[in-house]
């Protein structure tokens, strides 16, 4: 009996109120959603409509849900971590409990809700902006989801079962080594950043694909609206980028595992050589992330100026320069760990090389919007509040840049506020801007404005109140991943000003959830597929699209195609049936389960390896080579949508549009 | 899906594409150069690890002392001649001729395994003598460099049985030929990176 209280107490985060509390409402809100699906009899539905899909529209959809709830739970790290530090001397968290939630807080921020808010709007945006009726592998696009959103599980559950990782974000080693870190945490971390990983470089693969081969007809380079430039740099960037994280961790799993020394300090191992696969992968991944934050600035500001972008083909230019530039970037992350005076010059002088091409999109956005007629919608302030925050960002980084210069603010909280600038400035308001933007194309309703107002304005006071002061700190000597501080370091003004600056954040968060419950039950219907008058293709057909997306593959004439057609009066007659003689049956993939079986497989295989119950691993490894097998010899995977269906969705989805265009 | 047959090529039907690339089958192997681009990073980070922790062998034995010459060159000819017949399999498969793309791709499969039996008593042999990927960051790197090139060709062995099975069972079909040009482009690919193994790994370490 007490080798399996012991068995338990090792299994089950014991001890802590906080996770006790967590414990209740995940059995709860678990309970509370499968008595909800059986009372309502969905599961059917949503095994059918969901879990099976390939349907890009819906995989955006899941993978928005699943950011949202991801910066819910990282947001609540930080707002934990911020209680924590908001008065000297304190011990609301322990030291350890302390390590877990910044580890968490920076692990998920960046991998569970950046990339998949990121993949929610490359798969709304991207298909409907080049004039495509999917994605170039739909089925892969599926596996994609599962792999992010098993790995996503798997790591949350790292803090009920087992414990949290506590190594940091980047997950040092030797720190990190067995030996120092023997709890089941840094496997929980390994792993799901692992399975995630695979998802994230196939989407990287797909989207690459999409891009430049499902492009409709007359649509060349040089007229790809600039979300899917930015869309293809970052996928370009993913590409390249991500093999060394799958590699960084692939080698620390075997350290941890197999007993191997490749970062160890015994028998030759080379921690530095995990730092710099590390970093390969680490930097990039600003750039994969706050790219397509530049795309959805470049869409807001030209629609919302109502002018074409200024300078499209330097736009493209400077993403594509970033792009090459971001590689060269990596070991400006360890200036202070002794890489030598040429080493550090060459990658200060590339690191500042980077701020050129971004000045560029900058002062593009700027042009496009002068002697504009700007309208001051949720898009619109959410970019127009980006450009301070990451002209500051921008400012900071070229101040840790300089080598010299960094051996002071290393580790400082001038580094943490830097870099919250530059990702909650550059990538969260990109992101929360794409969001609002095309919320109305992906669900039918548009988003409240006036809570949303309320969100922006909390939101923006809070973010400057919480990492303005921190500049402050980090150059009064407070490093980072500090857990306590004692009174008389003159440090406690400014940090209860940024704690409070947090909780601003955390209401205007609780604003936009409102605003997202509200907006269900009483948004504002779009009638029209065209609610803010945009330029580009998606606009041109009903919100939310059929099935097929375009009844017609459209062709394209100009950059801002669907702008073009409603000058020129085309349009006019998007209201009316499209010519029956121009429809044809439509090639669709068919939905498939074994997407989800194969994240399942991986999640299973997964979690034996975490706690090394090998012959757990061994039957997951199973179930992804039979999920591999099995859709090899699959042949029927796609069908055709018969012109009758297309006939009857149209009228049914035009019906709308003549109403909203005639009241 | 049309359930056409593929029929051998006419003497002009010059511009018709090749059997995998119809049916749509062009981005899936344009797709698929990307995947081998991860692939090849793969590679290339594990290459750069190992060549870090060549000299790392804290006392215990070095490439010289295990490599053994003509295991390694044996298994060189064996891999590079069974990229010569899976490039014959999927030039007869485009000729349209069933049986002759079945006993190439049924030789490249037979070679493909006996490469990962030499691969595997090589390991087997090392281990013995006490030269385990637990010794040193060397042998660790050397094991998981190689280990995982060996893991991606058993994987193309039993994908490769797959395609076999199905153009056995189902006959020769676009999709299917696409299925086959693509194993066949990844087996060349490990064929190029057994070529950097063969001269980072085992010729370097020899010398």
């Amino acid at each position: 009996m007490s080798g399996l209280n012991a068995f338990l107490s090792h299994f089950f985060v014991t001890g802590d109120p906080l996770i006790y509390a967590s414990d209740v409402l995940i059995v709860l809100v678990s309970l509370g959603i499968i008595v909800t699906l059986t009372y309502l009899k969905k599961w059917k539905w949503l095994w059918r409509e969901w879990l099976t899909t390939v349907d890009h529209k819906r995989i955006a959809i899941m993978y928005l849900i699943a950011a949202i709830l991801m910066l819910f739970r990282g947001g609540a790290d930080a707002e934990l971590l911020r209680t924590q530090l908001a008065v000297p001397n304190n011990s609301f968290l322990t030291a350890e409990h302390y390590d877990q939630i910044f580890t968490t807080h920076g692990t998920i921020m960046i991998l569970f809700m950046a990339m998949p808010m990121m993949f929610a709007l490359f798969n709304a945006a991207v298909p409907l902006q080049i004039g495509a009726r999917d994605v170039a592998f739909p089925y892969l696009n599926a596996i994609s989801f599962w792999l992010f959103f098993f790995g996503c599980l798997l790591f949350n559950l790292s803090f009920v079962i087992g414990g949290s990782p506590d190594g940091g974000w980047t997950s040092y080693p030797p720190l990190t080594e067995l030996g120092f870190s023997p709890g089941p945490g840094e496997n929980y971390y390994i792993l799901g950043i692992l399975i995630s990983g695979l998802g994230s470089t196939a989407t990287g693969i797909n989207f690459m694909a999409t891009i430049l081969k499902m492009r409709a007809p007359g649509m060349t380079l040089m007229k790809l609206p600039l979300f899917c430039w930015s869309v293809l740099s970052s996928s370009i960037i993913i590409l390249f980028a991500f093999p060394a994280l799958t590699v960084a961790l692939a080698l620390l799993l075997l350290d941890r595992t197999m007993g191997t020394d490749f970062f160890t300090i015994l028998h030759g191992g080379n921690p530095m050589q995990f730092v710099n696969l590390f970093w390969v992968w680490g930097h990039p991944e600003v750039y994969i992330v706050v790219l397509p934050a530049f795309g959805v600035y470049s869409e807001v500001v030209s629609t919302f100026s109502r002018k074409t972008v200024f300078g499209y083909k330097s736009m493209v230019f400077s993403l594509l320069a970033i792009t090459v530039i971001g590689y060269l970037t990596w070991a400006h992350h360890f200036f202070t760990m002794g890489a030598g005076a040429s080493v550090n010059t060459f990658f200060a002088i590339s690191t500042m090389c980077v701020g050129i091409p971004t000045g560029v999109k900058m002062f593009n956005w700027l042009f496009t919007m002068f002697r504009g007629r700007i309208q001051f919608k949720l898009p619109m302030l959410w970019t127009l509040a980006f450009i301070p925050a990451f002209a500051i960002a921008g400012a900071t980084g070229i101040m840790l840049a300089a080598a010299p210069a960094d051996y002071q603010f290393h580790n400082s909280q001038f580094l943490v506020a830097h870099f919250h600038m530059a990702l909650i400035g550059g990538v969260v308001f990109g992101y929360v801007a794409g969001m609002y933007y095309w919320w109305p194309k992906l669900f039918g309703f548009s988003l409240d404005e006036r809570l949303g107002r309320w969100a922006f304005w909390l939101w923006q006071i809070g973010f400057y109140g919480c990492f303005g002061p921190q500049f402050a700190l980090g150059f009064m000597g407070m490093t980072r991943r500090m857990y306590t501080y004692p009174a008389n370091m003159g440090w406690n003004t400014l940090n209860l000003v940024s704690t409070c600056g947090a909780y601003l954040m955390g209401v205007a968060f609780l604003f936009i959830g409102a605003q997202i419950v509200y907006s269900i039950l009483k948004g504002k219907r779009d009638v029209t597929g065209d609610p803010w008058d945009g330029r580009t293709l998606e606009w041109s057909i009903p919100s939310p699209p059929p099935l097929y997306n375009f009844a017609v593959i459209p062709t394209v004439q100009a950059r801002d195609e669907w702008w073009r057609r409603k000058q020129s009066g085309e349009a006019a007659q998007r209201a009316a049936f499209p010519a029956e003689a121009s429809l044809q049956p439509i090639h669709m993939p068919r939905n498939s389960s074994i997407p989800f079986l194969v994240g399942l497989s991986f999640f299973v295989g997964g979690f034996g390896t975490v706690f090394h119950w090998y012959g757990m691993s061994i039957v997951g490894g199973v179930g992804i080579l039979l999920c591999l097998l099995a859709r090899s010899l699959q042949e029927n995977v796609d069908y055709y949508v018969p012109v009758d269906e297309i006939k009857r969705t149209e009228i049914h989805l035009r019906e709308g549009v003549t109403h909203g265009l005639h009241v | 899906m049309s359930k056409a047959v593929l029929t051998p090529k006419q003497g002009g039907a010059v511009h018709e594409p090749a059997p995998e690339y119809s049916h749509g089958g062009d981005v899936s192997i344009l797709g698929f150069w990307f995947f081998l681009a991860t692939d090849l990073l793969i590679f290339a980070c594990l290459f750069a690890t190992f060549v870090i922790l060549r000299t790392h062998t804290d006392g215990g034995p070095t490439g010289s002392a295990i490599f053994d010459v003509n295991g390694f060159v044996a298994e060189t000819f064996i891999l590079l001649t069974s990229s010569f017949t899976c490039g014959l399999a999927t030039f007869a498969l485009r000729k349209g001729k069933r049986k002759a793309a079945l006993s190439w791709l049924g030789a490249t499969i037979l070679l493909g395994i006996a490469f990962v039996g030499l691969e595997i008593s090589e390991f087997i042999h090392d281990a013995a003598i006490g030269a385990t990927a637990q010794r040193s960051a060397f042998l660790s790197g050397f094991f998981t460099l190689v280990g995982t090139h060996g893991a991606h060709v058993s994987m193309g062995i039993l994908w490769m049985c797959s395609v076999f099975y199905q153009i056995w069972r189902r006959g020769i079909h676009p999709v299917r030929a696409r299925k086959l040009f693509l194993v066949g482009l990844y087996w060349h690919f490990l064929d190029i990176v057994w070529v950097f193994i063969f001269t980072v790994v085992y010729m370097m370490g020899v010398v």
